[in-house]
């Protein structure tokens, strides 16, 4: 859009904030609500609060591209857009640290220590039957636990998953390029192909945890190494769930016709955040399958 | 301003009075020396921190005071317009380091002495649980449970009406202390059965976690015979205030002693659970049991608390089959606060205890249950 | 409340309910952030009477060890998150914009939304008192696998932190992507005021902190009901993992709750010295330097747990090593008064007690650091001490000064200079009857988190609680006081309001404009930080 704004655009009053804040409220009420075996408000309250909050994120954003198709927005406002959506990503960076930080400690403290190795190896004395390993089939006590019978294996669905997310990331960079150069028929393609790619990849991701599920009994409650593969890939998954969802509303945007070569802040913002979720599928390979 | 000045002066007083002397008649203050090499460092290190801080705080509030006293524009002061002065910026970036240097090294060299726990004379493990201490000293077979008082407990009740100034040790008091001989070199082992708790005896100069699961080691060389209190450190649920550790160092001649008693109580203790044990006797045990153990959570009068401790009296679970409140007695259940006993009580115990509750409060069962039954359960 | 803006502006701006449901303006969702931390300030410390009136003397007369704990808590969940957070993000969003010449924050609607979420958030945490079984009697750590006991309150509790989170984080997105972007012309960094400074280096610590937070309670929620192992030593897992991932957390955030102190101290010691803040680049570097470090101390919360030796001593020596660059900050403001021409406002009284006051906090937090001795004091009163003097002394009376600071700029009311005076000596005396004999009782073996204690530390019990009391109702003075301004009873306060203030602020009237700067002031050396 031309750039007739000069002063900073600074919104009019919003009632979007205030509603999103009560669909969480409900939201995670309502499933704090399901977890104490409260089911039927547990579960309205949950679900209302998942309406709200959806219709939440439409009327806002709606709003947002309307004032920015409008030509509300200049360059500066455009670079706040930026800052946020760099600090937003950083910060969804370190809630990923943590559980890979987790991952770390139980790989090199905990179980070796439990193993009977390392500087408090000590603790073997009271599970004299435990032998360390990873991935960690037999647990000190599996009373309360399912046992799994295998691990991930490395170079089978998630290599090729690997290269799925890898080339996708090649794609939006491609569809990218095409903006820029005004090529709309390279954005919809390089786009389409993304969003495909994505949802390429959760459906083999979901495949992957069928079979750990049924053939290698492998669950959340596995002990550790279910833990930590499955929340962390799991946060992953969802995150590429998001990423597609905004890869998708996108592509809708571009084939309305939104978006020119100079101003498409949208569109940056989603391919970096689809770029984060590439990266840290990467550490997740390296780390949990390969490792 | 001189009332600041004035304040200021006090607070110093105030913290100079307090830290250095170990112990204000009744105003408790200070940091106690100890009974062992370790906490006798550990003391002079904190004395050596404590001084530093105040050499410190003398300079930083000195130079503050002067200029609230001096350069105060009620005496007509006009603002000199200086911002930078490169060398004394990097003279007090320096001497701080230098003085932690200074703490650093004996804070270091005391820290690797602390870790030392090679050639012990005598090992014992320490495990914590909700809300008691129990001893086992490795190599004797001997192992017994520690835990608050019963006149403690009963003047810590919520408005118990008992002044606690009139109960001896009050919260620090135990029925069956941790013994220990002095001049050996003693090697702890911490775990825990439940949640995270910390054993602290101030006079030996360390707390440790007791983390479930895993184990924490430390050591000890007692000088001086005595007794020596302290109590769980680590926030470990509503009983963490009433969790003392107390400790009874001896001559090792009479530790010896004390250990073969301990010995042939224990071995006429697990006689008990091989014969029949008739009603009455096991409902004595019972109550003695529930007294100490299960009351502080089940209430005296089996009626819990409602929402966090469910009642025993008039419990379906109580009242019904035996083998279910056997399981639950025994394996507890896990993710809340109730315990597997199995591995804490005796079979006379457990037998006692249910064998109690079975017929206490409105409970009618008039069922018996056995030690013999609880050992053939346990396999 | 209402009154403070409206006397701002004369055109139309939303007025009513509305106006504060649904704002975008930076300075009603200031004040917003400050009322509601005001309110929960009250909340939090009724509770922190609760847990004094039962340690006034031995045995249980109040409540029981149950409620006690779960005050302990609560008290402190609500201090830290629902107090001294908000007020420091309150205090940005009214003072950052006009400080550095921005019409607005940068993304306004996300700014309402980050306030609008934290009443949400307290619902939701304080209505765990009303649930069976109660919150949690855990401590504001919730270390498992104690926390894990919690009953129905548990996934409240957690659901309540996420949401403090997602505000929190936020909150510091706007205020750092503002003070990135949003700079007049000639605003270089160099001439950014000292408290813009120390909060953009809070915002990176809470964007890095808190989800930190967010991944440590979302592993014990999976634990507790889906069956996860993260701290269970059954499954391979471990209970001291969490205390790392905590405090990698927890570590940052108490520099959270000091940096804008920091910041806000050196904006009033030059004010009423009367001369240019000493050192402003090293002030400047030691805040980075105290931030970087930050993040690297975070065991020495756990020195008694049983680390290997290596780590025992790389965190004692990390974690002293923040007194240097804290020193340099302190040995500044008395250089800056040093030669100076001082006179001794509110603000300033409190400042000046921040300074001798948080160095006194600062001391046993080295001697903490020291970890052979930290042996002893873990877990007992003198921590207590500590964290007391470095946040209440520190961060509350940094906030007061500000509050007093500011207030004329934000109501364009003076506030009662005598009631000032007073209200400061009452708590300035009391907080030390209070938490010094806190130190006593620590050192002389009283452990933290006990709702019942042996009897030879019935004295300083009795003190200490005196003093809350004494120290806790003289806040309703600073209440009265506020009102007084916002009500508009003081006499009208001048654009500068203060002889020897610099800075933006003070160029816009006395309240300023509904909406300041909407053309960029230019700036020159002259309106530059002091
Ligand atoms: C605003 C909050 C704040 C601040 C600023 C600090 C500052 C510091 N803290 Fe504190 N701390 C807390 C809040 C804070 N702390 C809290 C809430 C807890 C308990 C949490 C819980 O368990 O619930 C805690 C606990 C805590 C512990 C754990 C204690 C335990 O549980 O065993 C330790 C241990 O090292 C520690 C150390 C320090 C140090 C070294 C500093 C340093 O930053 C201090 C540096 C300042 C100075 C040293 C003074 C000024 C310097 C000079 C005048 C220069 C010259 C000085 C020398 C060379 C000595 N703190
Ligand atoms: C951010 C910080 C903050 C602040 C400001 C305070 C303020 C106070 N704190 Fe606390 N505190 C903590 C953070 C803070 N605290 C933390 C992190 C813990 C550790 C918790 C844990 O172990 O898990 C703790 C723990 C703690 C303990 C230890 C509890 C225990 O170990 O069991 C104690 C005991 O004395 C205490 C006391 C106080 C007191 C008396 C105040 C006073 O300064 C409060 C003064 C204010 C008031 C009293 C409000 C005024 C109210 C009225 C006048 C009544 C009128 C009421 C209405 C109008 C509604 N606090
Ligand atoms: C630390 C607290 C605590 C102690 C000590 C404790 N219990 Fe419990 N107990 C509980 C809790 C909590 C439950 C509820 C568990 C649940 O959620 O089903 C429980 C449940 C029970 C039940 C089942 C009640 C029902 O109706 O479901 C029995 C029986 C029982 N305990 C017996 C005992 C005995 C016997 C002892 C002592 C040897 C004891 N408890 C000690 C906390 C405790
Ligand atoms: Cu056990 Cu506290
Ligand atoms: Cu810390």
């Amino acid at each position: 859009m031309d750039h007739s704004e000069s002063h900073y655009f600074v919104p009019q009053p919003s009632y979007w904030p205030i509603v999103g804040s009560f669909g969480l409220f409900c939201l995670l009420g309502g499933f704090a609500l399901l977890l104490n075996d409260e089911s039927l408000i547990g579960g309205y309250a949950s679900g209302v609060g998942l309406l709200v909050f959806v219709g939440m994120l439409f009327g806002w954003f709606g709003t947002v591209v309307r004032e920015s198709r409008g030509g509300r927005y200049n360059d500066q406002v455009d670079a706040s857009f930026r800052w946020g959506m760099g600090w937003f990503i950083f910060s969804e960076v370190m809630f990923f640290a943590a559980f890979f930080a987790a991952l770390f400690y139980v790989r090199n403290f905990a179980v070796p220590w439990l193993g009977g190795s390392g500087d408090k190896g000590i603790a073997h004395q009271l599970w004299p039957s435990f032998h360390a390993a990873w991935p960690l089939l037999s647990l000190p006590d599996a009373q309360h636990f399912t046992v799994a019978k295998e691990g991930m294996e490395a170079w089978g669905l998630p290599a090729l998953n690997t290269l799925i997310l890898l080339s996708s990331g090649a794609a939006v960079t491609w569809a990218h390029w095409g903006l820029k150069n005004d090529r709309r028929r390279q954005l919809i393609i390089g786009l389409t192909l993304t969003v495909a790619l994505g949802v390429l990849f959760l459906f083999f991701q979901g495949h992957e945890y069928w079979d750990a599920y049924t053939l290698k009994n492998l669950r959340l409650s596995s002990g550790i190494y279910g833990s930590t593969f499955f929340m962390l890939t799991g946060f992953h998954g969802a995150h590429v769930t998001i990423g597609a969802i905004m890869l998708f509303v996108i592509l809708m945007r571009s084939a309305m016709g939104h978006f020119t070569p100079t101003n498409h802040f949208a569109f940056e913002a989603v391919s970096w955040y689809w770029h984060f979720v590439d990266v840290v599928w990467l550490g997740l390979f390296v780390f949990v399958y390969l490792l | 301003m001189a009332g600041n000045t004035r304040f200021c002066l006090a607070i110093m007083a105030a913290a100079l009075a307090g830290a250095a002397s170990p112990a204000y008649a009744d105003y408790a203050t200070g940091l106690t020396p100890g009974i062992t090499s370790t906490s006798r460092e550990i003391y002079w290190l904190h004395s050596l921190a404590y001084w530093v801080c105040v050499a410190i705080g003398v300079v930083v509030y000195g130079a503050m005071m002067w200029a609230i006293a001096r350069h105060r524009k009620s005496r007509g002061a006009v603002a000199a317009q200086f911002r930078e002065n490169a060398r004394l910026e990097i003279v007090w970036t320096i001497v701080p380091l230098l003085i932690l240097v200074v703490l650093a090294v004996p804070a270091t060299l005391t820290l690797i002495r602390m870790k030392d726990t090679a050639a012990p004379d005598l090992t014992i493990k320490v495990t914590g649980q909700q809300w008691r201490w129990r001893y086992d000293y490795l190599d004797q077979g001997v192992g017994f449970f520690s835990s608050l008082d019963t006149k403690s407990v009963d003047a810590s009740k919520l408005r118990s009406g008992i002044d606690p100034a009139g109960v001896p040790n009050y919260l620090r008091e135990v029925d069956n202390p941790l013994v220990l001989p002095i001049g050996r070199k003693i090697r702890l082992l911490f775990t825990s059965t439940d949640v995270i708790h910390s054993w602290w005896m101030p006079a030996f100069g360390y707390k440790i976690d007791a983390n479930p699961g895993f184990i924490n080691e430390a050591w000890t060389r007692i000088d001086q015979p005595g007794t020596y209190r302290g109590q769980c450190a680590e926030l470990c649920g509503i009983g963490h205030g009433y969790m003392p550790a107390v400790v009874v160092a001896m001559n090792p001649a009479d530790f010896d002693a004390w250990l073969a008693t301990k010995k042939t109580e224990q071995a006429s203790a697990a006689a008990g659970a091989e014969r029949q044990w008739t009603k009455t006797d096991l409902m004595a045990k019972g109550q003695e049991v529930y007294g100490r153990i299960c009351a502080a959570c089940h209430q005296p009068t089996g009626k819990g608390i409602p929402g966090t401790f469910p009642a025993l009296d008039g419990s379906p679970l109580v009242n019904g089959p035996v083998s279910g409140h056997m399981d639950r007695v025994m394996n507890g259940k896990p993710g809340t606060t109730m315990q597997a006993f199995a591995t804490q009580l005796s079979d006379v115990d457990i037998a006692g205890v249910i064998t109690f509750e079975r017929n206490s409060w409105g409970n009618k069962t008039g069922d018996v249950v056995q030690p013999s039954q609880i050992k053939a359960a346990r396999k | 409340m209402a009154e403070i803006a409206l006397h701002g502006e004369e055109h139309g701006h939303p007025t009513g309910l509305t106006r504060w449901l649904f704002t975008t303006n930076h300075k009603d969702i200031g004040t917003l952030y400050l009322c509601f931390s005001l309110l929960m300030f009250f909340i939090g410390g009724s509770f922190a009477l609760v847990v004094r009136a039962e340690l006034f003397q031995p045995g249980l007369q109040f409540v029981s060890a149950t409620t006690f704990t779960q005050m302990t808590t609560l008290h402190a969940l609500v201090m830290i998150f629902g107090a001294i957070m908000p007020s420091f993000v309150g205090l940005a969003n009214w003072m950052v914009p006009i400080m550095i010449g921005a019409p607005d924050m940068a993304l306004p609607r996300l700014n309402n939304w980050s306030f609008w979420i934290l009443p949400f958030a307290f619902v939701m945490l304080l209505s765990t008192w009303a649930m069976p079984g109660g919150p949690p009697t855990s401590g504001w750590t919730l270390y498992p696998p104690n926390s894990l006991q919690t009953g129905m309150a548990f996934p409240f509790v957690i659901f309540a932190i996420h949401l403090m989170g997602i505000s929190s984080v936020m909150g510091a997105i706007n205020i750092v992507t503002t003070i990135f972007n949003m700079r007049a012309p000639g605003m270089t960094w160099s001439r950014l005021p000292l408290f813009v400074w120390s909060w953009l280096i809070t915002g990176f610590l809470l964007i890095g902190a808190m989800p930190v937070l967010a991944g440590a309670v979302t592993m014990l929620l999976t634990d507790k009901y889906f069956g996860t192992s993260f701290f269970s030593a059954a499954g391979g897992g471990d209970p001291v993992m969490f205390q790392h991932v905590f405090w990698f957390f927890g570590h940052p955030e108490v520099y959270i709750m000091i940096l804008p102190a920091f910041g806000i101290v050196s904006q009033i010691v030059p004010t009423f010295s009367r001369k240019p803040l000493f050192g402003y680049h090293s002030m400047v570097y030691a805040i980075c330097a105290i931030a970087f470090l930050s993040f690297v101390v975070w065991a020495h919360h756990m020195f008694t747990v049983g680390m290997p030796l290596a780590g025992e001593l790389f965190f004692m020596y990390s974690t002293i090593l923040i007194a240097v660059p804290t020193g340099v900050k302190v040995f500044n403001w008395i250089a800056t008064m040093w030669r100076g021409s001082l006179t001794f406002e509110t603000p300033m009284l409190w400042a000046l007690a921040f300074i001798v006051l948080f160095t006194i906090g600062g001391f046993s937090g080295l001697m903490l650091g020291l970890a052979p001795v930290d042996f002893q004091y873990q877990d007992t009163y003198f921590v207590v001490a500590h964290f007391h003097y470095v946040l209440v002394t520190g961060a509350l009376f940094a906030i007061v000064a500000a509050v007093y600071y500011w207030l004329p700029k934000w109501t364009g009311h003076m506030y009662d200079e005598r009631l000032g005076k007073i209200h400061f000596w009452i708590s300035a005396i009391f907080v030390n009857v209070l938490f010094f004999p806190q130190h006593f009782l620590g050192l002389a073996g009283m452990p933290r988190r006990i709702p019942d204690y042996a009897v030879q530390y019935a004295e300083w019990n009795m003190i200490s609680s005196i003093g809350a009391f004494v120290f806790g109702f003289a806040q309703l003075l600073f209440l009265y006081n506020l009102i007084r301004a916002v009500r508009g009873r003081g006499p009208r306060a001048t654009a500068q309001v203060w002889e020897g203030a610099h800075g933006l602020e003070w160029t816009l009237p006395s309240p300023p404009p509904y909406h300041s700067f909407t053309e960029p002031p230019k700036i020159d050396d002259a309106q530059a930080h002091s």
